[in-house]
């Protein structure tokens, strides 16, 4: 088919030479950069001792785990209570962690929105202050609140406060400071003082964006509080753990199942919420 | 008509009831507050007490060990630097060799999970259960069952941030391949093209700068990731930190945290201007 050349076909060719070339000259950037990529994931296969044996083995040991983690089973009915019972823990948990972190976030975000920071030198540390917050790892959090306060769940509450304490002060600020002005103005023309602009002018604009956010904060630290339980913050993650190491693989995976079918049900629940919240904001 | 007496009277209704909404709803929180409380036993003058350890903590950790403000002296407090950089690189490695693996394997999955390229519905069905799943179980869950299977190192935290990374990037991958314009695709199809061809000639062109922009943000999550991974005993610079911070060596714990801290900003600034040229060439071309 394509050995046919017609007529219109030489014309074609004579009058756009190079759109019928090879587009190898062009791309030569793109290529070393592949090259590079490849080279550093050669590298570092290879000096992370990833060995065709090893996977191998591996994978035929996780395919013999996989098999015996089936059926799901808690195993008795008291080892069922204390699963819930680590389940809700971790549910207050994550409650407590989010909604302290609100709590405190809420003035910080104040200070951190350009439009009603006192300062900018303020308003500059306390950017940067949440920054420093969130870069550092839930996980990371717990282990220095375990030195702190000791092990179990007040250390978990501790360390979701900080992580989120930094994420709602960014966003909070945001909020704040994608607020329209005009409402602020109007309070201020019929007398009022900045304390009721805040209140009358910016605060009903935020609320509706603030409640999902912690909302949907409340639905991630669901997920976190599951976890931490590992390094022996408090929750459900110790259970886990523990479960892993002794290879009892049927109550795992009861318990991840667990784990997952209370989360996608938090993620229900609050996906409705902040529907009928934004809807709210609607009408 | 509406008088206008009985209009104010509706409107004090309505405020009346979503007043009653709210007092319902703070009511509902703060029981959930107190039997929450209750169960991670915490109470407000725990609490209290315990702000004046966590600045004592913060002040042993800011201060060697003769007493001097960790900045006074940068080399007695990064004593260890050269060891934990090594330890910082075998970090970075293992983001980078998970993500590249996570990333190519999204890229064989997401055509399967996108609905204008797979027409058999039962297919498209079980990937996206897949991948749901693969992002659902948080990585360190998978890192723990893989250090069992694995053994100690670096390979089950690679293989556990791989299979998370799946399963964020083929959600995202697929919902740019259901969203490209089908024209391109009916050209290539109409000149006798198979599958193959089709997604090289006529998907790829429009996807490929929106992939590689959330390969990079990725990339930027597992830095993060890999740094705690060692916790589980999964490699990287986790396994040092988790020590010092055991063994209450406080100065080292700050090192490593601005260690830490500093590496994921520098990767973030970097991935950063990186994706902002991706997209700005897309938006030119």
């Amino acid at each position: 088919m394509s050995t046919v050349h017609t007529k219109a076909q030489e014309a074609l060719r004579a009058r756009y030479p190079q759109h019928f070339q090879a587009v190898y000259r062009g791309r030569i950037p793109a290529f070393l950069l592949a090259l590079l990529a490849v080279v550093i994931f050669a590298f570092g296969v290879h000096s992370l001792d990833m060995s065709y044996g090893r996977i191998v083995g591996g994978l035929g040991e996780l395919g013999s785990m996989v098999l015996r983690m089936f059926p799901p089973d808690p195993g008795s009915w008291h080892r069922t209570g204390i699963y819930t019972y680590a389940m809700l823990e971790t549910l207050a948990i994550a409650l407590l962690g989010t909604l302290m972190a609100a709590i405190a976030a809420f003035p910080l975000g104040f200070l951190a929105a350009r439009n009603t920071t006192i300062s900018r030198v303020v308003q500059f540390f306390a950017r940067r202050s949440f920054d420093t917050l969130r870069g550092v790892d839930i996980l990371i959090w717990a282990l220095i609140w375990i030195n702190v306060v000791g092990l179990g769940p007040f250390a978990g509450v501790l360390a979701l406060f900080m992580s989120d304490l930094g994420s709602f002060g960014k966003l909070f600020s945001e909020a704040i400071e994608a607020a329209d002005d005009k409402p602020v103005e109007g309070v201020l023309s019929t007398g009022g003082s900045s304390v009721a602009a805040v209140r009358f002018g910016i605060l009903p604009q935020m609320l509706p964006v603030l409640l999902s956010q912690v909302l949907y904060a409340f639905e991630s630290n669901t997920r976190s509080a599951s976890i931490i339980g590992i390094v022996g913050a408090g929750g459900i993650g110790l259970i886990l753990s523990e479960q892993i190491r002794t290879l009892e693989l049927q109550e795992m995976s009861f318990v991840i199942l667990l784990i997952l079918g209370t989360v996608s049900l938090i993620d229900w629940g609050c996906a409705r919420l902040r529907f009928s919240i934004i809807g709210a904001r609607a009408l | 008509m509406n008088s206008p007496s009985t209009r104010s009277h509706a409107y004090a209704q309505a405020v009346a009831a979503k007043r009653r909404q709210i007092w319902l709803g703070l009511l509902v929180l703060g029981v959930s507050v107190l039997f929450a409380g209750h169960i991670a036993e915490i109470s407000p003058a725990k609490f209290f007490d315990n702000i004046g350890s966590f600045s004592s903590y913060f002040h042993r950790i800011s201060h060697l060990e003769n007493g001097q403000w960790v900045i006074s002296d940068p080399l007695e407090w990064f004593w260890g630097w050269k060891k934990w950089l090594a330890l910082m690189g075998e970090t970075l490695l293992m983001a980078y060799v998970g993500t590249v693996l996570g990333a190519f394997a999204a890229l064989v999955l997401c055509f399967l999970a996108s609905k204008n390229m797979t027409h058999n519905t039962w297919l498209v069905f079980a990937t996206r259960r897949l991948l749901e799943f693969s992002r659902t179980v948080p990585e360190i869950v998978f890192a723990l069952i893989f250090v069992v299977a694995f053994s100690l190192g670096p390979l089950p935290g690679i293989l556990a941030l791989a299979i998370h990374t799946t399963g964020a990037l083929g959600k995202l991958f697929a919902e740019v391949v259901e969203n490209v314009d089908m024209k391109p695709v009916d050209g290539v199809l109409a000149t006798g093209a198979n599958w193959l061809h089709k997604v090289r000639f006529a998907v790829l062109p429009q996807v490929a700068s929106n992939f590689a922009s959330y390969a990079l943000l990725r990339f930027e999550i597992n830095v993060r990731g890999a740094a705690v991974l060692g916790f589980v005993g999964a490699g990287g610079i986790g396994q040092t930190l988790l020590e010092v911070i055991r063994k209450f060596y406080y100065a080292d714990v700050s090192a490593l945290l601005v260690l830490i801290i500093a590496t994921v900003m520098l990767i973030d600034a970097v991935t950063e201007r990186i994706r902002h040229r991706l997209l700005g060439q897309e938006r030119a071309g």
